[in-house]
């Protein structure tokens, strides 16, 4: 009936402001609903699990003396995820970053399967690192919790710029080892990416997600005023007999330090899991066998225990692990108390072992370990750095018998570095094409 | 049988109260007691040429309003009812309605012209009227006819072809319905007033010659005869016939190139020398060519140019001389007309179109305006100063950068000059100007402004200082600083130059908003809202001391609405209106601050101040709830987070009076979205609530009268209020899911072929899946097998909107998304669902594929939960 009206807008009103504030709403509404829902998918229920199921805690080579967090999560800390964690201050978020890597244990004999089931690679010497990008910003934490470095990055929400997906819970976190002399992450697990939990899901899809990930936000780039430092990614193996060699011979642009073995089907286990594994000899690691604060080698093997208040040593691993103990005499004398963590050498008895366990030490007292030290050994590793020679009460050595109910992956492996070691030439027979024929049935346990 | 009713009509007219009212009473009892009489005898006083013209009238339109309303649901009711009516009734109604058509009194013919449209509308896509067009053609092809009827019957076609498609015709009816209407316009045969409807009636039979449009023909003769009629003697019928012209530009683009030349003299001619309604429509022409030239530029290849349909550049070939004489109209303003918004003037309409042709060809414009600019940029008449500045303000969209560029550096100062000049016009204009040419070459996120640190400072002394001036001015002033702030959102190091002058903008909107000279609440709304683009693109960092002062001054202000004296309904509404654009700003403070954690300690300090104002506001009002602070309580509740409990127990009730609000229905979905807000903050303590809050949802839900928009956001509300509560949804997963099923078999029955219905229903479908999302997600620690019945519907309607193309991005992603979660929390019991589910496999290799970083993502993620569960 009526034509169409003519009017058009004229000097069209520059605002019209409250469609736009309900538009803002709107999108302010949904976009904190993906988040929440993201969050919800994030809250995966490996990642809460603080507590680490397995007790055995693999010590790593830590060169420079820190100080060592306390192990179990306080109820505070319990059910966070990661973004709620960032929100922690002070030694609570020490605490729950402390806990999160993916620890693995000492190769004391050759995982079966390892050809199918197991990926290798050369281990960046550096410090262990837990980098989190989020809110436009980028924070890499070692292992204790203290922060490395907090910087730019081209890794998703890792820098203030204008990035359309940079919602709140783009964040990431990054397994990684710095490397000092090129000042780069090597990135060496994918933990979350942009929000998604990657912890319930297999290396195998971990490793390809971080291969094809990293490299497109730009953060593999030389650095840059929005992106501090070069990120990098490691270059990972099957391990069959040329990935192995591979791994073990072919040069990178990083310091190695001893092969990690990958379990594929396993998932991304916070603590220690014997489904990831470290192995070293001199060729591969300067650090093969452990050294005082100047990097000298120890004439001895050493280790650092806790002592009970029955006068039991034990490591510092949940529950406790008896190791041994003292006479009473012996701990009046020397004024110690509970608590206290004692350095032993392992004398010239040397450790005996039954079935491959250790069964039996020969274990000197050294003294009393540097306070600044809150671990005992096997846990933390043998940071001989602590303990100044000076501080060695060495007339005081008594030598004990000690019982060992259990042993530790560390202890084994260095002692077999002394004694027995591990060669390279055993894990290339074992993943030798002979070794393939076997049809063994899959014993790989699942994480889940 | 019909009843006799003239005295009933007549006294429903009666300026006695208690007369009028009783006859009212009288037909409402009539037409309830027995519809088909009363419709009949309707119809009866209508075709009695001997009854009073007043009770035929209303006749008329109580006839009309049996049939139809503006209210969709009770349009649809009516139809019903209409076909509901025995038979016999209907065609003794449908004949005297046609009778009527023949009537002496031009009121009786024209009422009846309309009420037969209303019934063919219902019943011709029922195919239930069949002879209702031939009855009409019959009319024209009679050789006895009366002018008079004629007249009416070209009438009722137009609104016949009006009210229903042409699909609903046969062709061989859409042909004889347009020659009977192309005859009707035939100059030698036919009076003034049949030639006036014929022209009327084939502007709304236009759609219906898509057939005939596309034969040439018949084509050239409909082109001829509009072309004819829009040269005739009477003003109206030259009206009448552009605006078929106008219609045709937009519906007929792609054969109009024959007819170009014909139609620019046409039009030129009426632009220079026709009166105002007919130039009017001959620049609307122009506009509506460059309406389409401008969508085919936005369709087209940009590599290529080519599109599906051709872009003929009329514009482009015309602009030599069509953008001189739309600049001569430029010169013809009205005193008032920047005073007035009712007016729409031939200098209005060409400066649009001008602007519309500099979005269509773009640099190619300049040229052809600058000279114009220069000419009369300094002439001692006003109108010359004010031509030249619209011309130079309307072509500042379109041509590129580089070519701007030069020309406003170079006009700057004199822009700035002009806002003192003694005009009130030229200042409006010019400070408009200001405003465009900040909101399109003040970029510095891009790297691009015409605003340097350096004639920042006397950018803002003048606009400062114009603020000031008449209310119009004033309030092209705020435009001007709206786009000036909107430049630095988000502009890195840039944003901090705004920064200092931050204090004195917010001051003198403040007082621009204070004003009391204003007339109406233009510029107190303009002010409020460019305070709010300030402080949303202000540099937090810096400025968040300045705006943590603001917010106790808006408080305050807010807090003195409570005070006003309401005497009238007027005192109400300035006040609703006040507190309106006050809750905006608290509203965009709230959000401002909450944005960083370094700020938001200021709003929580001042929480519990905030929300005491709001529910004071909602206490103003007995039965509606204020929509604006509806929508700023909801950005509270994100900041406060938990603590927003403590206000729950008081804001509950405004709560439910806004579910409840299906009129306005605008109020019901902002609510919803605050459910959300209130969710996600308060998580399992908002349960003693949700008892309510489900039982509002569902019923509003089911509520047919209430606008379908808000229906989608419903359904993510309840994967809200299962996020945040947990195992505790349980309860309400029958009837939820009950609802999310029946909203999943809707988006299947949707018309697939309307557009909007193609958007709505994908809303629908994001909506359903993300309720799916949140309640798997709250369930799936715990008591995740409450869903395990529910799961393989879900699959399968995932399924199906897999397979269907019309599915957008939002539905892919929240599908990939909630397949995820299906998986993620259901675990392994959902292991042979997946493995019969093949088409899984085909999805996520789509969204693996994609560009869509996001979507890639989540498709990684989904892939990841599935493969879990087929390896469990």
């Amino acid at each position: 009936m009526a034509p169409h009206d003519l009017r058009r807008p004229f000097k069209r009103p520059a605002i019209s402001d409250q469609q736009r504030r309900r538009e803002l709403s709107l999108q302010r509404q949904s976009q904190n609903r993906r988040d929440a829902q993201q969050q919800a998918r994030c809250l995966a229920s490996s990642v809460l699990s603080l507590q680490s199921q397995y007790p055995d805690p693999v010590p790593e080579l830590e060169i420079e003396p820190e100080s060592q967090p306390q192990q179990e999560a306080g109820p505070l800390t319990k059910d966070l995820d990661i973004r709620q964690a960032s929100k922690l201050r002070g030694p609570e978020v020490r605490k729950w970053f402390a806990s999160q890597l993916m620890l693995p244990e000492w190769m004391i004999d050759v995982p079966d399967r390892l050809s199918h089931d197991w990926y290798v690679f050369a281990r960046p010497a550096g410090k262990r690192c837990m980098v989190v990008s989020s809110n436009g910003t980028t924070v890499s934490r070692e292992r204790n919790g203290s922060i490395l470095h907090h910087f730019p990055s081209a890794l998703p929400s890792g820098a203030r710029t204008k990035d359309p997906s940079g919602s709140a819970q783009s964040y990431c976190i990054l397994d990684c080892i710095f490397h000092e002399l090129d000042q780069t992450y090597y990135v060496i697990d994918m933990v979350c990416w942009r929000g998604y939990s990657l912890y319930d899901c297999t290396a195998e899809f971990r490793f390809f997600w971080l291969n094809s990930k990293l490299a497109e936000t730009g953060a593999c780039d030389a650095p840059s005023h929005y992106h501090k430092f070069r990120f990098s990614t490691v270059p990972v193996y099957d391990c069959d007999q040329r990935g192995l060699y591979s791994a073990y011979i072919e040069s990178v642009p990083y310091a190695k330090d001893g092969l990690l073995f990958y379990n594929k089907h396993a998932h991304y286990q916070t603590g220690n899991t014997p489904l990831a594994l470290v192995w070293k000899d001199e060729k591969c690691s300067q650090y093969v066998i452990d050294t005082d604060s100047k990097g000298q080698v120890l004439s001895q093997q050493q280790v650092v225990l806790e002592l009970q208040e029955d006068g039991k040593l034990s490591t510092s691993d949940d529950p406790p692990v008896i190791f041994g103990c003292l006479d009473g005499e012996f701990i009046q004398k020397s004024g110690l108390q509970s608590g206290s963590l004692l350095k032993f050498a392992i004398g010239n008895g040397g450790l005996s072992f039954v079935d491959g366990k250790l069964e039996k030490s020969d274990l000197n007292y050294l003294g009393k370990s540097n306070r600044a030290r809150m671990f005992a050994d096997s846990y933390s590793k043998t940071d001989f750095g602590f303990m100044s020679p000076a501080e060695m009460l060495r007339e005081s050595i008594c030598p004990c018998e000690l019982y060992v109910s259990i042993c530790l992956d560390k202890v084994i492996f260095q002692y077999m570095v002394r004694h027995t070691p591990l060669k390279f030439d055993d894990l290339l027979a074992s993943v030798s094409p002979s070794d393939d024929e076997e049809n063994k049935p899959c014993d790989v346990e699942m994480v889940d | 049988m019909a009843m006799e009713i003239t005295q009933f009509l007549l006294a429903a007219q009666s300026a006695d109260a208690n007369i009028r009212n009783e006859a009212e009473a009288n037909l409402r009892q009539l037409q309830q007691q027995n519809l088909p009489g009363f419709l009949l005898s309707l119809s009866v006083e209508l075709v009695n040429n001997e009854k009073p013209t007043e009770s035929r009238r209303l006749a008329g339109i109580m006839l009309k309003n049996s049939l139809d309303a503006k209210d969709a649901t009770t349009k649809e009711d009516l139809a019903k009812q209409w076909l509901a009516i025995d038979i016999s009734y209907k065609s003794q109604v449908k004949d005297l309605l046609l009778r009527t058509l023949a009537s002496p009194v031009p009121e009786a013919r024209h009422t009846s012209a309309q009420v037969i449209a209303k019934i063919a509308s219902i019943e011709i896509p029922q195919k239930q009227w069949p002879e209702l067009i031939r009855s009409l053609l019959n009319n024209m092809t009679q050789q006895d006819s009366l002018a008079a009827l004629k007249q009416a019957t070209l009438e009722t076609l137009g609104y016949v072809c009006e009210e229903i498609s042409h699909q609903d015709l046969v062709q061989d009816e859409v042909n004889a319905v347009l020659t009977a209407v192309v005859q009707g316009m035939n100059l030698a045969e036919h009076s003034a007033e049949v030639r006036l409807a014929a022209t009327r009636a084939l502007y709304n039979a236009l759609d219906f010659a898509l057939t005939n449009f596309q034969n040439e023909m018949e084509r050239n003769y409909i082109m001829k005869v509009v072309c004819e009629t829009a040269k005739s003697k009477e003003v109206e019928i030259r009206q009448a016939a552009f605006e078929c012209l106008v219609s045709i530009a937009s519906t007929y683009y792609e054969v109009l190139e024959p007819y170009m030349q014909t139609l620019f003299e046409l039009t030129s001619n009426a632009v220079k020398g026709d009166e105002e309604a007919v130039a009017l429509q001959a620049v609307e022409f122009w506009s509506s060519i460059c309406d389409e030239e401008i969508e085919l530029q936005e369709f087209e290849n940009p590599e290529t140019g080519d599109s599906d349909s051709p872009n003929y550049h009329f514009i482009e070939k015309a602009r030599s001389s069509l953008v001189p004489m739309l600049l001569e109209t430029l010169l013809k303003q009205e005193e008032d007309q920047d005073q007035d918004d009712s007016i729409w003037n031939i200098s209005m309409a060409g400066g649009t179109c001008l602007g519309l042709v500099a979005r269509t060809v773009g640099d190619e414009v300049v040229p052809l305006v600058m000279p114009f600019v220069e000419a009369n940029i300094v002439k001692s008449d006003w109108r010359c100063r004010e031509a030249a500045t619209y011309a130079f303000g309307s072509v500042l969209e379109g041509p590129t950068i580089d070519k701007l560029a030069p020309l406003v550096h170079a006009g700057f100062d004199f822009l700035l000059n002009a806002m003192r000049d003694e005009n009130n016009h030229v200042k409006d204009t010019t400070a408009w100007t200001l405003s465009r040419i900040f909101e399109l070459l003040h970029c510095p996120a891009t790297g691009f402004s015409v605003i340097s640190p350096e004639n920042l400072q006397r950018i803002l002394t003048v606009l400062l200082e114009s603020i000031k001036d008449a209310p119009n001015v004033a309030e092209k002033v705020c435009g001007a600083i709206y786009y000036l702030a909107q430049g630095y959102e988000d502009a890195g190091p840039s944003s901090s130059l705004l920064s200092p002058y931050l204090t004195s903008i917010i001051a003198e909107l403040l007082r621009a908003a204070d004003r009391t000279d204003v007339g109406g609440s233009k510029l107190r709304s303009a002010a409020y809202e460019t305070l709010n683009e300030v402080v949303r693109c202000s540099n937090i960092t810096e400025t968040s001391q300045i705006i943590a002062e603001l917010l106790p001054a808006i408080m305050g202000r807010l807090g003195q609405t409570l005070e006003l004296q309401i005497v009238s309904s007027d005192d109400r509404e300035k006040q609703g209106d006040l507190q309106a654009s006050l809750c905006g700003v608290l509203q965009v403070i709230i959000q401002k601050f909450s944005s960083t954690d370094a700020t938001k300690s200021f709003i929580l300090q001042t929480a519990d101040q905030i929300m005491v104002l709001f529910l004071r506001v909602f206490a103003c009002r007995s039965s509606t709830v204020h929509e604006e602070a509806m929508l700023a309580i909801g950005a509270l509740a994100y900041a406060t987070g938990p603590e927003f409990a403590k206000y729950m127990p008081e804001f509950y009730q405004y709560l439910q009076m806004g579910l409840q609000n299906s009129e306005e229905y605008q109020v019901c979905a902002i609510t919803v979205g605050v459910v959300g807000d209130v969710c996600r903050a308060l998580d399992d303590k908002v349960l003693p609530f949700c008892d309510g809050i489900m039982s509002l949802l569902l019923n509003a839900l089911s509520n047919s009268q209430l606008n379908r928009s808000v229906k989608p956001p419903i359904l993510s509300c309840f994967g809200d209020i299962a996020l945040a509560i947990g195992v505790h949804f349980e309860k309400y997963v029958p009837h939820a899911l009950q609802m999310m099923q029946e909203a999943a078999k809707a988006c299947a029955q949707l018309d697939m072929e309307d557009e909007e219905l193609i958007d709505y229903g994908n809303q629908l479908r994001s909506s359903i899946f993300e309720a799916y999302s949140g309640i798997l997600q709250g369930f799936k620690s715990a008591r995740a097998e409450v869903m395990m019945p529910y799961a393989q519907h879900l699959l399968q309607f995932i399924e199906l909107i897999f397979k269907d193309n019309h599915r957008d991005e939002n539905v892919t992603k929240a599908a990939v998304a909630v397949m995820g979660d299906l998986a993620d929390a259901l675990g392994p019991n959902t292991k042979l669902l997946f493995k019969d589910s093949s088409f899984c496999n085909d999805f996520m290799s789509e969204c693996l594929r994609s560009d869509d970083e996001q979507l890639k993502e989540t498709a990684g993620w989904t892939q990841g939960m599935i493969n879990r569960v087929l390896v469990s």
